[in-house]
């Protein structure tokens, strides 16, 4: 028996390892993801006045804050027992597509672009970000300049680009203005046609990756993701869905409190991420995925026109539950095409300028969930209070959770298709990393980790012995 | 050509932000692709911390073993160490665990805490400061990434930046 590590695995949000064990004749028999760190949020905060959360847990994560930020808002504005303003529901959804689309940017230009673009078994030095503004500028630019108007939708709207202080239990703290409405919307179309370009390339060359795409968690699991009334995507406010493998509905618009009937969480010995599964189907069986693809697997619409005719030609692809982790670089996308619409479409309702942006209340309930998506998928806060408001308990189910198990399963099929143990070579690897990518974990969210140091390769035998090795 | 300037970017006990914050200069990153290598981060695929960086540009506490080793690694093999942000100047959140013993924190959270292939906790997380000497400390929530461009274009040009006015906590 052999064991080969990665540590870490780079390009994406956090710090996780991989261990991959090899049977004598080379050939892959197990493998895992470690999330190598905790942080412990959900007991530090006991004791915190519960309108403290927001901005406590907006430092969970400096990618998706604003995740963090509305979905305990929710869960405040459930322990006030008030419904906020119409206004504020529009804001918060509107702020909440500008991080869709710089978070989705990040993870497609600046993370997985270099594996896309410049090759899986391209020089490891070169593969990432600067490589990719050496080889191919144009896209380089635009993914950049897709970033940059995303996050400074998030920062006229709500003061700064990184945890802002503009959502509050009960709706935002300040009506939004003419001008920077007028500014977000000068800047709509540019984004809109560096999404579509960036789409109509990714169909072109989505199939050079058919080996990819067939083994890259190319698994049968469920899928989870807030939908309307009517099942079109949701991505602010919503209830939750869940579907099969097949692409049959088994649970539908259950609401907020209800969500520990549905999502059961078990510890695993070999990862600090915590791991959800659906309740009724077991740890085994209830494996299911969230973020881009499960949203449009769980979703019968997105509800923009354009962003319509990208999910019905995707659906035409690839079938009703697209099932390899490959497309959630092409959900992403569909995602940031639909964000840019609905931003579009809030910003022309009249309603949008209203004043009315906050109910203020004291502690109504003892008890509120938060449900939101979060660019990688649903994210759960849920509190409990006393009478004065301080944080007595509290449990957050982070999007990246949601998806261990999945992500798991798939570094093993990865694994057992890719590598072979007698001749390791380096692309080999960074597809096993290529495929946690795809998932666009956020581990700071989930935990948060650190990888370590002086970390290279190796391949050891049974007894411990050095059998191949590789270092950069 | 010039040489260029050889950096890293680390990130221990943080949420990304201040790396975020990085991002954040925004078309001013491809200015800078002609002026660094980015030798080690998590923007890149490098598997072990290089010898021989220029400028390490740290975010996050020191709070786990990892963390502590890390350090150590990085000062060993860099000439200038810059803590980036709250976390890695004073701890910030992340020592907001430090008032509860690390096995309650596990217990609490996990029941049965995971030991397989994760690291240990330290007892306290502490500012990078704590673990090893910093040379540039830059404060800030995130720190705008306005201060981040100007630290580094001092930094490329040899000079210590003069942060006053520039950055503040929070």
């Amino acid at each position: 028996m052999k064991t080969i590590r990665i540590d870490p695995v780079t390009r994406i949000e956090g710090h996780a390892r991989i261990t991959i064990q090899l049977n004598d004749e080379g050939r892959v028999t197990d493998a895992q993801l470690h999330v190598t760190q905790v942080r412990g949020f959900e007991k530090f905060t006991e004791g915190r006045p519960f309108y403290e959360m927001p901005s406590i847990t907006a430092r969970i994560c400096g990618i998706c804050p604003v995740s963090h930020l509305l979905a305990s808002v929710k869960a405040c504005d459930a322990i006030m027992a008030v419904q906020i303003p119409e206004t504020a529901a529009l804001l918060r959804e509107l702020l909440h597509c500008g991080q869709f689309v710089q978070s989705h940017a990040l993870s497609f230009f600046h993370l997985s672009a270099p594996d896309l673009l410049l090759g899986m078994d391209s020089d490891p030095a070169r593969r990432n970000v600067l490589g990719l503004i050496e080889q191919h500028p144009e896209r380089a630019r635009n993914g950049i300049a897709l970033r940059k108007f995303g996050q400074q939708a998030i920062e006229w709207l709500a003061g700064e680009r990184i945890h802002p202080s503009w959502t509050v239990p009960g709706g935002v703290n300040a009506p939004l203005s003419p001008e920077a409405r007028d500014r977000i919307l000068a800047e709509l179309p540019a984004a809109k046609a560096i999404v579509r370009r960036t789409l109509a390339f990714f169909k072109g060359v989505v199939d050079q990756f058919a080996e990819e795409i067939a083994n890259f968690g190319n698994i049968p699991t469920l899928y989870a993701g807030l939908v309307d009334a009517t099942g079109g995507l949701q991505l602010y406010d919503g209830k939750l869905r869940f579907r099969d493998a097949e692409g049959n509905l088994v649970a539908d618009q259950i609401r907020a409190p209800q969500y520990a009937q549905y999502i059961a969480e078990t510890t695993l010995p070999t990862s600090y991420l915590k791991a959800p599964y659906y309740k009724p189907l077991g740890v085994s069986d209830g494996v299911y995925r969230v973020g881009p693809l499960a949203r449009l697997n769980v979703a019968d619409r997105c509800g923009t026109p354009e962003a319509d005719a990208e999910f019905a030609e995707f659906h035409q692809r690839y079938g009703r539950a697209a099932g390899s982790a490959f497309h959630y670089h092409y959900a992403r996308l569909i995602e940031a095409l639909y964000a840019l619409e609905r931003m579009e479409a809030l910003l022309a309702d009249q309603a949008i300028l209203d004043k009315h942006v906050r109910a203020h209340a004291g502690v109504n309930a003892l008890e509120g969930v938060g449900i939101a998506e979060a660019p990688r998928g649903v994210l759960i806060h849920h509190y409990k209070v006393d009478e004065n408001g301080a944080i007595r308990w509290a449990n957050l189910i982070v999007a990246t959770g949601h998806n261990n198990l999945a992500m798991n399963r798939s570094v093993r099929q990865v694994s057992e298709h890719f590598i072979d143990g007698n001749h390791l070579r380096e692309g080999m690897l960074n597809r096993v990393s290529a495929v946690v990518r795809a998932y666009d974990p956020c581990l700071s969210c989930s935990t948060h980790a650190a990888g370590m140091p002086d970390i290279h390769v190796r391949l050891l035998g049974a007894d411990g012995t050095l059998l191949d090795e590789l270092r950069q | 050509m010039t040489k260029k300037t050889r950096v890293a970017t680390v990130w221990l006990d943080g949420c990304s932000g201040c790396h975020m914050s990085l991002l954040d200069i925004d078309e001013a990153l491809l200015a800078l692709a002609g002026k660094i290598d980015l030798v080690y981060g998590p923007l890149v695929d490098a598997q072990e911390f290089p010898k021989g960086v220029d400028v390490t540009i740290v975010e996050g506490a020191v709070s786990s073993q990892d963390d502590l080793e890390k350090a150590r690694l990085i000062r060993a093999r860099s000439k200038l160490v810059v803590a980036l942000g709250d976390c890695a100047v004073t701890s910030n959140v992340p020592a907001m665990r430090n008032n509860i013993p690390v096995g309650k924190l596990l217990e609490g959270i996990y029941g049965t805490a995971p030991v397989d292939g994760v690291p240990p906790l330290l007892k306290h997380a502490v500012p990078v400061h704590d673990a090893i000497k910093v040379d540039l400390h830059v404060p800030g929530c995130p720190p705008p990434a306005k201060a981040i461009a100007f630290v580094l274009g001092e930094l490329l040009e040899g000079r210590m930046p003069e942060l006053a006015g520039k950055v503040r906590f929070g």
